[in-house]
């Protein structure tokens, strides 16, 4: 039989001890003198490190202005998938002779995984803001694309039925029934795809940009900090939960509207 | 233009059907990709190759090879790499996964651990693995682990907790306790669930191999890529790219074959 909950009292406590031996553990393999703390730094000195780096310039810029830049690029990409994505999506699900054409590419294309466009992304824009809002896009579209489109393939029949007795024209077919029915969907998939475009942005700039979180990271690397490069991590993760908890808002939001 | 039912649906057509359909597709968009590259030059051959370029960059890493060794020996190499860290990843994890979900106490001692570490992407490991173990195949097999393990952890726990109560209510009264109660009631309920959690983490785990072998590598085909990046070889590049997506599609059906093979009551 599944174990009962346990009460609260004892969840909280074993909780707190499973993050503690994990700080435990980790301060102790730093502190053992085995390596040295620059090639393993203890928490502390990843916090220490984190606090310097918001203040104090590194690789051309602090941590924030890093994420600054790191958020445009993907701002800028994640809205060009969903600007491009939904319609698509729309259009597919509306008329056959799209799917049929598109389907096929799109099955092809997305097996690439978004992290092998990185040497066109070079190749076309060098490292300008392109290169890594190619990624970001090849990263986040697949998800808009196929949420909307299965959102709107599983509109009830009787609603378009009825738009369509009442004499709508494709166009409001698509924008009036097709789409309002297909939000919850669609709005599940840019929760997907925020994160899948976050995480090839991060990917990208390892590779290909002269600035944001993940060239900090190469650097810290370079520079063989682990620090640098833990507090790189660390920021990368906030900023994706924070984006996620964004999104989730969203989608509760309209969740609680259309009493689901 | 009026809304198809669902018997015209692409998915319920023949297989042969469908697969000449999409032969038909791939045939117009490579005619559609020669006219605009080699016929009327609207893409310049500097940014995208010809179909002509490509098949010859493919005659030329099969046959004479590129960077350092054969189509097959990177083949080979990415997808040997994959595999073993893929599979010491998702054993690890599936089995910490379970015993989340069946017991709380191991539940309450991990989840705070893994909601640490869960936020960061895989391919933010990167660097990290780098730093520690250089540029050699330990630090891929690091990265592969990390990318690997999350999703098959979350998707066997999961899977536990969704086993339907008449299950475990059925099974306390039969008393099946102790090893019979793994094998016969928590891991084939969660199976599903875990094989969900193992395509995840294969699909992971070859984005951050491939990631990683972009970075530095000796061989494998990020090299490929890489390598033909700095070249400025285009055609190379789409081979590359073509051979990516091609070993990723054929490792995903060999892990579907297993599904089939794990779950023959499942009629999918």
């Amino acid at each position: 039989m599944l174990e009962p909950r346990l009460d609260p009292a004892r969840f909280l406590a074993l909780s707190a001890a499973g993050a503690a031996s994990f700080f435990l553990f980790w301060s102790a393999a730093a502190l053992a003198g085995l390596t040295s703390r620059e090639f393993l730094p203890a928490p502390w000195d990843v916090a220490a490190r984190f606090s310097q780096l918001a203040v104090e310039p590194f690789a051309g810029f602090t941590l924030f202005q890093h994420l600054l830049s790191s958020f445009q690029r993907f701002a800028f990409g994640f809205v060009l998938a969903v600007a491009i994505g939904i319609p698509l999506g729309l259009l597919m699900a509306w008329f056959r002779w799209i799917d049929r054409i598109v389907a096929p590419v799109f099955e092809a294309v997305r097996f690439i995984a978004p992290i092998a466009w990185v040497p066109f992304a070079a190749l076309w824009f060098g490292t300008g803001i392109g290169g890594p809002v190619l990624i970001i896009f090849m990263g986040a579209f697949p998800a808009v694309l196929i949420n909307t489109y299965r959102g709107a393939k599983n509109v009830e029949r009787k609603y378009i039925e009825a738009s369509q007795m009442l004499g709508a024209s494709s166009w409001r077919s698509m924008t009036e029934v097709l789409l309002p029915a297909a939000v919850p969907s669609i709005v599940a998939g840019l929760r997907i795809s925020a994160g899948l475009g976050w995480q090839s942005l991060v990917g990208a700039e390892l590779i290909v940009a002269s600035s944001g979180v993940g060239y900090l990271m190469v650097k810290g690397q370079a520079a063989v900090s682990t620090a640098t490069v833990m507090s790189g991590m660390i920021a990368i993760g906030v900023v994706g939960l924070l984006i996620d908890v964004a999104l989730r808002r969203v989608q509760q939001l309209i969740e609680t509207r259309r009493g689901l | 233009m009026v809304p198809r039912g669902a018997d015209a649906n692409a998915a319920t057509r023949h297989p042969l059907a469908r697969l000449a359909h999409a032969l038909a597709v791939l045939a117009g968009v490579i005619l559609l990709w020669h006219l605009l590259t080699a016929v009327f030059g609207v893409i310049s051959p500097a940014r995208f190759p010809t179909p002509a370029e490509v098949a010859a960059s493919l005659q030329q890493i099969v046959v004479e090879g590129y960077s350092n060794a054969r189509l097959h020996e990177h083949v080979l190499r990415s997808v040997l790499l994959v595999t073993m860290g893929f599979v010491v990843a998702s054993s690890f994890g599936v089995a910490l996964g379970l015993a989340m979900g069946a017991s709380r106490k191991v539940e309450a001692f991990v989840n705070p651990i893994f909601l640490l570490l869960r936020p960061i992407p895989p391919l933010a490991w990167i660097p990290l693995a780098i730093v520690w173990l250089g540029l050699g195949d330990a630090a891929k097999i690091m990265v592969i682990f990390v990318a690997a393990f999350v999703p098959s952890v979350i998707n066997s726990y999961t899977g536990v907790r969704q086993i339907d109560r008449p299950i475990f209510e059925a099974s306390a009264m039969l008393d099946v306790t102790g090893w019979r109660y793994w094998r016969e009631v928590l891991i084939p309920g969660a199976l599903p669930s875990i094989f969900t959690g193992l395509r995840l983490s294969l699909q992971a785990s070859w984005t951050t191999l491939v990631a990683a072998e972009l970075i530095g590598a000796v061989a494998g085909l990020g090299q490929i890529l890489n390598q033909a990046a700095q070249d400025i070889y285009p055609a190379m590049i789409v081979v590359g790219m073509v051979s990516v997506a091609l070993s990723g599609w054929l490792m995903t059906l060999g892990l579907a074959w297993i599904e089939h093979r794990a779950m023959p009551w499942r009629v999918r």
